[in-house]
């Protein structure tokens, strides 16, 4: 009896790919990596991906909190009501406009920012935790922030608009519909070009120091090593920052929601705004989930065709 | 890395550009900061006759006492605090085990999984909100401080765990080996050599989980309607459009929602750094 137990354990510790091992192998490849990912998995999976595809096929149906009894399955009849919604056209180009404008300034002072970062000067640190303290202010406070600055009874920007003859007199800017976009845009630009200057930050100090220096001896120009040593560097790190921003600002509704609420006259109404309406203040849940899923496909698109380019054009 | 330090050296005009930009940037992230300061100390019956002046003539402290202790501020802060510590430390204390599996393991659908997560990133949330409000309604949890957390812990693993696993990633994966070959269970090897390696990862996690708490609008908006039940950004909106001609209360209460969020940022503002410029992001 002993004996036989004996070989048992010399086996189970000797022979390769015996029961033993094979167990833990299974155990490290299928049952152990488990443990640590299932409560993510778990969470993930119920409050992001269930509600997902239930908010698609929302956008199939009728659901009105305020019109329950007339709630169903009615194929693309949200769709083609889209279709035909000015204000869905209005929301649509609107986020065009902000999307646009709104990467569009907080890449280039970004980038700036970052290149500035990357040199040595005196007070480094603490101007780095001052430039980057926007980005730690709480969304709905730079929107009641911006909206104060920009108001002409406590805020100076309409008088200085004013003073450089830009404004004939000092108004209120959020409540004039051709300019009011550009309130909470300027909001996002404050808080967010740190972040750009952290990501881009990281691209530049990853660049070798000797290929400016191997330049410097050649002769380059300070924007010839810009175009042919920085940009190529740091393209990678553009494109995928750029389309995670672009889809996130996209989404980004808080800045408008607080300043303009999408008024004057839905002139700063973007789509994510016009879901969030849509779902909580007329309550058709059906209809909300609809332009969500037209905001997916678009921003689906803009991904393909962007990872696409980014194959393309980029060597590295 | 000194190389733009060495062509400014070259041009002064250069070295002149350089601090105007510095300057720049500064007055840009600071200016709006400072205006906020400037008119919650401003004494209310010159908020008006004070106009762009940049410094006020008399300054009081009037506004923030009656905010503090004449409004429900203190429920609002109280509460967000609550959301945002719990979803902090669920958040942190989830995503560090997948970030750890992510980072240690190599398993069946390990590429499916990070896909999705990436998905998650990329779908409008606003896609969930309808769905969301109509679940959490249905279990009769509206107006909860719990499903908030479960909300926002829920959006906030995916970027936590990829955070985590740039941290576990930079840890040398033969320390816990180490420890595990002279007889530590790969538990006890994680407890006790690779769990303060990773303190600041945790720092810069929870940090950063806990501001976006702190700073959610929307869903805090959909899901709480009850005022004792409220959040800050919540709470401090009610506020706002209840005292809407009362300036110099509204921008001392925007400066109290400052505080908890600047000094997490302050705390963490290094290894957060740090973090994001050691791979978290290096794409």
């Amino acid at each position: 009896m002993a004996g036989k137990a004996v070989i048992a354990r010399a086996q189970k510790n000797v022979v390769p790919g015996g029961t033993g091992a094979r167990r833990s192998l299974y155990w490290h490849y299928m049952v152990e990596p488990f443990l640590y990912l299932s409560p993510m998995i778990l969470l993930i999976g119920s409050v992001m991906l269930m509600p997902l595809v239930i908010g698609v096929s929302y956008s199939f149906q009728a659901i009105e909190l305020l019109n329950p009894f007339d709630t169903g399955w009615v194929g693309f009849e949200n769709y083609q009501k889209l279709w035909t919604d000015r204000k869905f056209w209005i929301a649509l180009e609107n986020t065009f406009f902000w999307t646009f404008w709104s990467i569009f300034f907080q890449f280039f002072l970004g980038l700036g920012l970052a290149m500035l970062l990357n040199t040595q000067f005196f007070g480094k640190k603490l101007f780095q935790a001052l430039v980057f303290l926007p980005w730690a202010v709480p969304t709905f406070l730079s929107a009641l922030t911006w909206a104060w600055l920009f108001n002409p009874v406590i805020g100076p920007i309409p008088h200085w608009l004013a003073a450089l003859g830009v404004l004939s007199e000092p108004y209120n800017i959020l409540g004039d519909p051709d300019l009011a976009i550009w309130g909470p845009i300027t909001a996002n630009i404050w808080f967010g070009v740190p972040f750009f200057a952290i990501t881009l930050l990281a691209a530049l100090q990853s660049i070798p120091g000797e290929l400016y220096e191997a330049a410097e001896i050649d002769g380059a120009s300070a924007w010839q090593s810009f175009t042919k040593i920085t940009l190529p560097f740091l393209a990678p790190m553009i494109a995928i920052t750029v389309m995670l921003r672009t889809i996130w600002i996209a989404n980004f509704a808080d800045l408008i929601f607080v300043m303009t609420g999408g008024g004057p006259a839905n002139s700063t109404q973007i789509l994510s705004t016009y879901i969030f309406t849509t779902a909580f203040r007329k309550l058709d849940f059906g209809y909300a989930s609809t332009i969500a899923v037209a905001l997916l496909i678009i921003l689906l698109a803009y991904a393909v065709i962007l990872l696409w380019m980014r194959r393309r054009l980029v060597k590295i | 890395m000194a190389n733009i330090a060495c062509s400014s050296r070259r041009h002064p005009a250069l070295a002149i550009g350089k601090y105007a930009a510095i300057a720049f940037y500064l007055g840009f992230a600071l200016f709006p900061l400072y205006w906020l300061m400037k008119i919650a100390v401003t004494p209310d019956a010159l908020i008006f006759s004070e106009g762009t002046r940049m410094l006020p003539s008399a300054v009081t402290f009037e506004n923030f006492a009656t905010v503090l202790f004449e409004t429900e501020f203190l429920a609002y802060f109280r509460n967000s605090l609550t959301v945002s510590l719990g979803t902090a430390f669920f958040t942190t204390l989830i995503a560090a085990g997948a970030g750890y599996a992510f980072s240690r393991f190599v398993f069946a659908g390990k590429r499916i999984i990070i896909g999705v997560m990436l998905i998650t990133q990329m779908f409008p949330l606003l896609m969930i909100i309808a769905p969301i409000y109509k679940i959490v309604a249905d279990l009769g949890l509206l107006n909860s401080l719990t499903s908030l957390i479960v909300v926002y812990t829920a959006f906030n693993i995916p970027f936590a765990t990829f955070l985590m696993q740039s941290f576990f990633d930079g840890i040398p994966k033969d320390l816990e080996e180490a420890a595990m070959m002279d007889g530590c269970t790969r538990f006890q090897a994680l407890r006790t050599v690779v769990f303060p390696l990773t303190l600041p990862g945790l720092g810069a996690t929870l940090g950063f989980v806990f501001t976006a708490a702190w700073s959610e609008l929307l869903f805090a908006l959909m899901l709480i309607s009850k005022n004792d039940a409220m959040t800050f950004p919540v709470g401090l909106l009610t506020f706002v459009s209840k005292f809407s001609v009362d300036w110099g209360q509204m921008m001392a209460a925007g400066v109290l929602a400052l505080v908890p969020s600047c000094l997490f940022f302050i705390f963490i503002q290094r290894y957060l750094v740090q973090g994001l410029t050691s791979g978290a992001v290096k794409g």
